[in-house]
């Protein structure tokens, strides 16, 4: 059984993985960090968010300051989607920003009976009807 | 009070436990907010009452109608408060009508509004209830109201002020009817009621505990004097109570119909049905939710008068039907800055984020934050302690909103069974204008522009966020109208509501736009300004899934010319964004200035420029998957600018004819796609090279350094000048920071010393 966690991530119940969503690449063990399984780039904030304002003539400028924040871009290294990015301070030890109990999912998901790929939509209303048909999963 | 360790008391017996409580009732000095009230959010038991009404039986068809009736009333009296409320705030629908049970519970909040009233209210009532009912000074009687708005005894921050009624039949409290209304000006140490300068909890003006103003039904005039006294605007202050007054008495009026009707006992019995009701609701929805943690930190920039970092750090547990929100990691308060909130307020801002982004649907009521545990340390920043300034708790507050949030997207992802759609952060900072000074028509005044009302959304997997729709607290809010705003206040909107290119979260659904605002008063004797945000060095918030978050945000400011002059001259010259003006410098004479968000009242001149932006919304999903032909219409449109088209969006396009390059656009993501592989580092060793043991030294960082520890990190000042600690926070010293000016006089004295020594020059100067 998968179960669709995040836009790019899926858990394979059956063999305990964090799979990628978009190439199917292994993520590692799904009771663990995701991360551990991507690849990292610590990228300079200003060239995201770039400043509106002369950064020769002013401190404050539209950007973020590098001293102060960086952007952390976590790829899938199969098919090198952006699965997640994260806003740090210089140094700051990444977060580990989702851990699952994989037992307790898979009693939850037995309970319910249903396949969580066809079952889990983005949320109740019109709109979602209408576009969930054009995403993958 | 400030934390003291006091060695464990000895224990006592009954009888001289007894004689302890006896000298401290008859030797109190004052009453103070009580922890015990004041650390609970969770409903209180059935009283007797309630247990009598409830065991008579129950109609869920007729406890609905009554519910709806409730409804209908409330938006009533919330319709009252907004077209006939003299603080701007009330204009534009910060404020909110509520009925309570005989205990305080919320039951039912009015439709429109600010849904973070609904877990915050409860607090003063108990304190009515526990302390004022049986003291033979106060009591409670019909028709009596108690005013209320210091956030240490339960309010979102002090510029809203309450009118609290009780419902009495037959001499007993059944239910309590309240309006809030976000008044602005309190008396603070800047006009507007949120004053990013104060330093002291006596800067923060007004700090009403809650106290009888009416007495069966009539407005205490020697109270009512005092309070006018001690504001800047009179007017205001009783414009705003007799609204109050009168909204809440027509709800009233309405609940006594429904209880004539329905009699006292169904009616007691349908508050307190949906109060558990809600409760039970709320259980059986998190045990759908995957059981695990998920963790959401984030960091804000400024004190709003230096930069900083300091963390907010938060954990979302969910184990069956028990969820914990742990606040642990984050930073401690700051005992001279205005950033600090009451664990309340910061609990009332999840709330908002729980019931208007998590369960929208469900009835607004304290129960529905009451099941989940939160873990909170006093004396941190989103904790603060009684002797901390609290000015501007919205800093902490509202990043109390994100944590719930922006969590949220991971939390309900996999459960099949949701009541709000996925998506990105939306924007979390209050990107307006405050004003104060005295107006055209010679009152004096303090308050603030609508445009915080102009938050940027998120957005959501399958949809961009929308530009500039609505503040984090109010989901119907209005932005203004500003021409309205000019009869009153002496200052024009130069540039009003137009979006600054580029301002979006990136992703394949880009989160909201934002707009900028540029000011300039006129023909006034004294005026100024201020601003009250953070985010100009470090973004506010994030993007989701692989999208990005918003960028950060400038005060720009055009000193020492009159603009208005020179556009009167020549008309043609009245083409104003903050990207020309700063650019260009097309006034003449001006001195153009930058500084982050955290601006104390500023003394505005005729013709003076300030500028700012509002945020944006967080991006979702990957930007290298975002549909083609859409960032082609944003080029065209003018939401983003060429570059960002091709490094953000890797697209190709003829900048002539706005047509999409299909094949180049193919290719260039194939290369960012290559790129990025090429670029990226296997996880661990990205760690080992980006992770350091401690913040950058020159860094003031507050907060957990990492997530597996239990100590704080924070630069305390001593005699020897900045200082890293790293310890618990219990162990860790006082934390204030110094005058900005007194760090800048030494370091400009320490340049001309240097500069004397370079150049021989011996000054005699005398201490």
């Amino acid at each position: 059984m998968r179960i669709p966690m995040t836009e790019y991530l899926i858990i394979d119940l059956d063999t305990e993985r964090w799979v990628c969503r978009i190439c199917s690449q292994d993520l590692g063990d799904a009771r663990g960090n995701y991360k551990e399984a991507t690849l990292v780039y610590d990228r300079d904030p200003r060239e995201i968010h770039q400043p509106i304002i002369d950064p020769e003539r002013y401190e404050y400028t539209f950007s973020p300051d590098p001293g102060y924040c960086r952007i952390l871009e976590y790829y899938c290294p199969g098919c090198a989607t952006q699965i997640e990015t994260e806003y740090l301070p210089p140094g700051h030890p990444p977060t580990v920003d989702m851990v699952w109990d994989i037992d307790a999912l898979r009693a939850q998901w037995q309970a319910r009976g249903t396949d969580p790929m066809t079952v889990v939509t983005y949320g109740p209303g019109e709109d979602v009807q209408r576009h969930t048909a054009h995403t993958h999963g | 009070m400030t934390a003291v360790h006091e060695p464990a008391a000895a224990e006592l017996n009954p009888q001289e436990q007894d004689w302890v409580d006896q000298f401290m009732d008859e030797t109190t000095l004052f009453l103070g907010p009580d922890p015990e009230i004041m650390r609970n959010h969770s409903i209180c038991s059935r009283t007797e009452l309630e247990e009598e009404c409830i065991a008579e039986g129950i109609d869920p068809l007729e406890i609905d109608r009554i519910r709806k009736r409730l409804a209908g009333a409330l938006d009533e009296g919330y319709e009252m408060c907004e077209a006939m409320g003299a603080a701007p705030g009330a204009k534009w629908g910060d404020l909110t009508t509520a009925i309570y049970t005989a205990s305080g519970d919320v039951t039912y909040l009015s439709c429109h509004g600010v849904i973070a009233f609904s877990a915050i209210l409860h607090h003063p009532i108990r304190y009515i209830m526990k302390y004022w009912r049986d003291e033979p000074t106060v009591g409670i009687h019909a028709g009596d109201g108690f005013i209320h708005n210091d956030a240490r005894f339960g309010n979102v921050h002090n510029t809203d002020q309450s009118m609290i009624m009780p419902v009495i039949r037959d001499d007993k409290i059944i239910a309590w009817v309240a309006a809030t209304i976000h008044e602005g000006e309190n008396g603070a140490c800047e006009p507007g009621g949120m004053p990013s300068g104060s330093e002291t909890p006596f800067d923060d003006g007004l700090r009403m505990s809650p106290f009888k103003i009416v007495e069966r039904g009539r407005l205490r005039r020697d109270l009512l004097t005092f309070l006018q006294h001690s504001v800047r605007d009179p007017k205001l202050q009783l414009a705003d109570l007799k609204v109050k007054i009168g909204a809440v008495q027509r709800i009233m009026q309405r609940i006594d119909k429904i209880v004539d009707e329905v009699g006292v006992e169904t009616f007691v019995a349908a508050l307190r049905i949906t109060v558990e009701d809600v409760e039970a609701e709320v259980r059986r929805r998190i045990r759908e939710l995957p059981d695990g943690t998920v963790r959401f930190n984030q960091f804000m920039d400024s004190t709003l008068k230096e930069n900083i970092l300091i963390k907010l750090a938060c954990s979302i547990t969910v184990e069956g039907e028990k969820m914990t929100i742990d606040l642990r990691g984050t930073g401690p308060e700051i005992l001279n800055r205005a950033i600090n909130s009451p664990l309340c307020s910061v609990k009332s801002m999840m709330m908002q984020a729980i019931l208007a982004f998590w369960w929208p649907d469900l009835p607004r009521c304290t129960s529905a934050m009451s099941p989940i545990e939160i873990i909170s340390d006093e004396h941190t920043w989103a904790d603060a302690g009684y002797d901390a300034p609290m000015g501007q708790s919205l800093q902490a507050s509202f990043r109390g909103f994100s944590a719930l949030q922006s969590s949220w997207a991971k939390l309900q992802f996999a459960n099949p069974e949701k009541f709000s759609n996925v998506i990105a952060p939306w924007f979390n900072q209050i990107n307006t204008f405050l004003w104060g000074g005295v107006t055209q028509h010679g009152d004096q005044v303090g308050n603030l522009c609508a445009d915080l009302n102009g938050m940027p959304g998120g957005a959501k997997p399958f949809l961009d966020g929308e530009d500039a729709v609505s503040p984090l607290f109010c989901a119907m809010a209005d932005t203004a109208e500003q021409e309205v705003m000019e009869e009153e206040v002496p200052f024009m909107q130069l540039v009003s509501k137009r979006l600054v290119r580029d301002n979006m979260g990136f992703g394949k659904h880009t989160g909201g736009m934002g707009y900028e605002m540029i000011v300039a008063s006129e023909g006034t004797p004294l005026w100024g300004f201020m601003t009250v945000t953070s985010g100009a060095k470090f973004s506010s918030i994030y993007g989701m899934f692989g999208g990005y978050g918003c960028g950060t945000y400038p005060l720009a400011r055009v000193k020492g010319v009159n603009v208005f002059d020179i556009v009167r001259k020549d008309p043609s010259r009245f083409d104003l964004s903050i990207e020309k003006v700063m650019n260009d410098r097309p006034f003449e004479g001006g001195t153009y200035l930058t500084d982050h968000m955290g601006l104390q009242f500023d003394v505005a001149k005729d013709g003076e420029l300030y500028m700012i932006a509002q945020g944006a919304g967080g991006g979702y999903g990957d930007p290298l998957q975002r549909d083609p032909q859409a960032v082609v219409r944003d080029i065209e449109l003018d939401r983003i600018s060429p570059k960002v088209a091709r490094e953000i969006f890797a697209v190709a396009y003829d900048p002539q004819t706005f047509v999409l390059d299909v094949e180049g656009t193919e290719a260039l993501r194939a290369k960012a796609r290559q790129e990025r592989l090429r670029r990226g580092k296997p996880y661990a060793q990205f760690v080992e090279e980006f992770a350091t043991p401690e913040p950058p030294k020159d860094l003031l960082y507050y907060g957990s350094w990492g997530d597996d520890t239990d100590e704080l990190t924070a630069t305390v000042f001593d005699i020897d000048g900045p200082k890293r600690v790293t310890a618990p926070l219990d162990q860790l010293p006082i934390v204030m920071i110094p005058d900005r000016r007194d760090l800048k006089v030494a370091a400009l004295e320490a340049r001309i010393r240097e500069l004397e020594d370079k150049h021989g020059e011996v000054v005699h100067r005398k201490s």
